[in-house]
């Protein structure tokens, strides 16, 4: 019982073409990035924008508007001698699934066919794990209102403010308080948004060289360890889970 | 290369024959037990052939001109108390001898084998273990060192010593050394007019290789990896580095090479990779640094204040986290026909240049001096959003810093 | 069997259910009658556990449903409008269902699905079928694990007349099986051969719980659209005298 309804999601989502359409768009992307920069470590870069902004967004915008959509299958499931969290559970699981699978296919063959490494695989590590958050990210949108117009706004506003106004922000603060030690503020403030912790995991393998660099005792034990990836990895873990615990809340209460 | 070192030996050999030398055999099996005794009764030219086996005799001074040869498993053990080689007097070849722990002193510095006031010394294919200073040499000239192994496991910087430390000598010739584990790999101070070639130094806590004050030197093929601040050439004139790789200094005040008050020097067809500076240049004057190829460093090169007359030139840039940052006002450095990876421009007239110029020095660089934090901003959209507009309209990046005609392919360096 | 206690649901500032008690058994065909907008659905719906009441409680043989699942086993729902997704095709959402559903024992009741000819149309994507199709394949789920209570949102609504026959022949030998039938109805006269109880439901409230033959005898109507016209006309009476209403009927 407990995979049933997974599969039936999934089915589902495999259905609306929408995932093989993704599938193929990262992979023709990543290809000729690949192929048409003559240049693996340009092609990464490129790769890079494409974790950090457009993987998210896709993820997001297609969490929000599955949901929706799938508010049938929910409502007949409802009727049925089914426990509620495992309903919207299986269906965060079938997307992020299909989603996470999507990205492996379509950006981590190419990755693995040109540019194999530990860079390649960070950058596909962290495309996963901002795939699992950007979902749930998506669901807790969704299950937040009734209102289809309404949910994929506040998640396109959700991305927008994580992927492109957040670093402005920060920088922003960085210059208004450059008097100030400010590492550990730093620090905080870009624990806070996702993408971030995305795009310090790959700069831990990308740009260790320069990290080095910084003179702050913090940051040098901070990227100098094992202990950076760890700390990125478990509040990104923090980042999943906590969309996800905020929509069953919500979603166990919701009239449908 | 080896085989040129025997054949000198063997010339060296000829020479001694002429003489009338003799070798004595040392060692628990012959006549002579005790290798301090042996050397006493030696004439200079005699050659002692020292037989396996472990030697804990102190101190041994040679103040004669002789050849210790080891045969087989040649031990001398300085029982963390004594220096245990001193040679005072020239024309002394050392060969084939493991040499551990060395002593330690308070007021002089104790190495595992001394040279002082000598000329002609040889020290051949020896391991050092353990030792505070591996090879110290003090007012020496034309002596060779070569092949040795000298490995210690150091873990703080003031209580180490040097693996080949070199004061006040000239026209030394240092080849094929493996230095790992020491305060610095190789230091040289007030040294002139010596080759330092093929060398292997990694892993020393502070500088691979750290000189000063020495001039119209020579580095050649040497590999410096992992060293705790890397390379540091300071205060010296008329240097040469040529094909020598750099790799992987990590930290805040790491740089793959140091150049430090350096005057009309070349550096060239050299690797710099991965690491946190590739090139620091602070107070050079006409340096060439040309045919370089920097990868994935964090900052190719660093250039500081008082720099002038220097030229960039056919190097390649690739992967670098940032090319090129300066301090305010830089000038009259010759920055053209580098290849860099980051440019974007193209090549109308086909003629291998691209039509648009490069701006080495990113708007980036500019934001992370002003404020360091803002480096864990790196690769973020709203710094690729920031370059995009610089490159459109600059304001903040120097703009006589530039590449007027950046390469479209590699150089194959 | 179905106890409803103190049944209270607002959505936001609209009262949807007020004080509802009920108390439905076995053998009883129930129907849920009112206007528009008077809480019939909502009323199923919290049943099925989709509307979460504000207040009160609904116990099933005894046992409180909120939050709980598995009494769901034992009811078969037909909704107003059945939502299904659309890609599915009908053999492959009955299939899910049964998937779903069946658990070892289960009895499947696959008559109406013979009835319906539903094998001829299997192949069909869901978002194809018209809202009578739908109806059908709804119907078919409904009665297809033999649940001991069924639950009949606007059965016949969108059914052609040879269908509604069949549909109202199935409620009919469910009854006589003894199971509890729940049906809401806008066409009266399909249910009046069928039901034994009627449930009237206005603005959110329950306005009186009578059977069929007392109905009847106290309109004097046969036709269960004129009785319901007529206590409608008769509407002078407040709240609580019809909650009186309900303790005469469950006392006696």
């Amino acid at each position: 019982m407990n995979t049933k309804i997974l599969k039936y999601v999934v089915l589902d989502i495999l259905q609306s073409r929408f995932v093989v359409a993704y599938t193929l768009l990262l992979f023709a992307v990543s290809v000729s990035l690949f192929t048409l920069e003559g240049n693996v470590d340009k092609g990464i870069l490129s790769l890079l924008n494409v974790v950090l902004i457009v993987v998210p967004l896709l993820s997001v915008v297609f969490s929000t508007i599955h949901f929706y959509n799938s508010y049938e299958f929910i409502e007949l499931l409802l009727a049925q001698p089914v426990p509620r969290l495992k309903i919207l559970m299986s269906q965060y699981a079938g997307v992020a699934l299909s989603l996470s699978l999507a990205l492996a296919l379509g950006m981590g063959l190419p990755i693995v066919l040109f540019a194999y490494g530990e860079v390649g695989l960070s950058l596909l590590a962290s495309g996963v794990l901002l795939t699992l958050i950007f979902t749930a990210i998506g669901f807790l949108s969704a299950v937040l209102t009734r209102d289809k117009a309404k949910g994929i706004g506040i998640a396109l506003l959700l991305w927008f403010y994580f992927a492109i106004l957040y670093d402005g922000l920060v920088l922003y603060i960085l210059f208004s308080f450059s008097d100030y030690p400010l590492e550990k503020l730093t620090l905080l403030l870009v624990s806070l948004n996702p993408v971030d912790l995305g795009r310090i995991v790959i700069l831990l393998k990308m740009d260790i060289a320069a990290l080095m660099g910084y003179t702050g005792a913090l940051y040098q034990q901070f990227f100098g360890s094992v202990l950076g990836i760890l700390f990125s990895l478990g509040i990104m873990v923090l980042w999943w889970t906590l969309p996800i615990s905020i929509s069953s809340l919500v979603f166990r209460k919701k009239d449908l | 290369m080896r085989i040129i070192d025997y054949i000198f030996i063997g010339l060296l050999g000829l020479f001694f024959e002429k003489v009338q030398a003799i070798d004595i055999q040392v060692g628990p099996a012959t006549h002579h037990k005790s290798l301090k005794a042996a050397i006493a009764q030696a004439q200079p030219g005699d050659t002692l052939c020292i037989q396996s086996g472990l030697y804990r005799e102190g101190n041994l001074v040679i103040d004669k001109s002789l050849t210790l040869i080891g045969e087989g498993e040649v031990v001398l053990d300085g029982q963390h108390r004594y220096e245990v080689l001193t040679i005072t007097a020239s024309n002394v070849t050392v060969m084939g001898l493991t040499i551990k722990n060395a002593g330690k002193a308070s007021l002089s510095d104790l190495a595992a084998i001394k040279i002082r006031g000598a000329q002609g010394v040889q020290i051949l294919h020896n391991r050092i273990e353990k030792a505070v200073f591996g090879i110290y040499f003090e007012k020496t000239q034309h002596s060779r060192v070569i092949g040795n192994e000298i490995i210690a496991q150091h873990t703080n910087a003031q209580s180490a010593g040097n693996g080949i430390h070199v004061w006040k000598s000239e026209h030394l010739y240092i080849a094929n050394n493996r230095i790992e584990g020491h305060r610095d790999g190789i230091y040289f101070e007030f040294v002139d007019d010596s080759k330092v070639l093929r060398n292997h130094s990694e892993g020393n806590l502070r500088y691979g290789l750290h000189f000063m004050f020495s001039h119209r030197d020579d580095y050649r093929h040497n590999v410096f990896v992992r060293n705790g601040a890397g390379i540091a050439v300071m205060y010296s004139r008329q240097v040469k580095m040529y094909h020598n790789q750099f790799r992987e200094s990590w930290g805040n005040a790491s740089n793959g090479l140091l150049l430090k008050e350096i005057t009309d020097s070349e550096v060239a067809y050299n690797y710099f990779e991965k690491n946190t500076i590739g090139t620091y240049v602070e107070g050079a004057v006409r340096v060439n640094i040309e045919h370089n190829h920097f990868h994935a460093n964090g900052w190719a090169i660093k250039l500081r204040g008082s720099s002038y007359d220097n030229v960039f030139r056919y190097n390649n840039f690739t992967g670098n986290s940032f090319d090129l940052s300066v301090t305010s006002s830089i000038v009259q450095n010759e920055i053209s026909q580098n290849y860099w990876s980051r440019y974007t421009g193209y090549d109308l007239n086909r003629d291998g240049k691209g039509d648009v110029p490069y701006h080495p020095v990113s708007i980036y660089s500019v934001v992370v001096e002003e404020v360091p934090p803002s480096l864990i901003l790196m690769r973020s959209f709203t710094m690729d959003l920031l370059e995009k507009t610089e490159k459109t309209i600059p304001s903040l990046t120097p703009e006589k810093l530039v590449d007027a005609q950046p390469l479209m392919k590699q150089l194959p360096l | 069997m179905i106890a409803i206690q103190d049944l209270h649901k607002r959505f936001g500032k609209f009262n949807a259910l007020q004080a509802i008690h009920l108390q439905m058994e076995m053998g009883q065909a129930i129907a849920l009658i009112g206007p528009n907008g008077s809480g019939k659905t909502t009323l199923i719906k919290c049943l099925l556990g989709m509307v979460l009441p504000t207040q009160g409680d609904i116990r099933f043989e005894g046992k409180s449903i909120l939050h709980q699942h598995l009494y769901r086993e034992q009811i078969g729902y037909m909704p107003q409008i059945g939502h299904y997704p659309g890609n599915m095709k009908i053999s492959q959402l009955i299939a899910m269902m049964k998937d779903l559903r069946k658990t070892q024992g289960t009895y499947l009741d696959e008559e109406l699905l013979l009835a319906f000819e539903i094998d001829k149309i299997a192949h069909k994507p869901m978002r194809t079928l018209s809202g009578g199709m739908r109806q059908k394949v709804s119907a078919c789920l409904a009665f297809l694990f033999n649940p001991k209570v069924l639950i009949l949102d606007e059965p016949t609504a969108g059914l052609d007349p040879l269908a509604t026959e069949i549909l109202k022949e199935k409620i009919r030998q469910e009854k006589q099986k003894g199971k509890l039938i729940l049906i809401t109805s806008h066409i009266l006269s399909d249910l009046e051969d069928i039901i034994t109880d009627i449930v009237y439901l206005q603005d959110g409230q329950l306005q009186f719980y009578k059977t069929w033959l007392r109905l009847q005898n106290e309109t004097g109507e046969k036709r269960l659209n004129r009785a319901i016209a007529q206590v409608m006309q008769n509407q002078t009476f407040t709240n609580h005298p019809l909650k009186k209403n309900l303790y005469e009927y469950q006392n006696s």
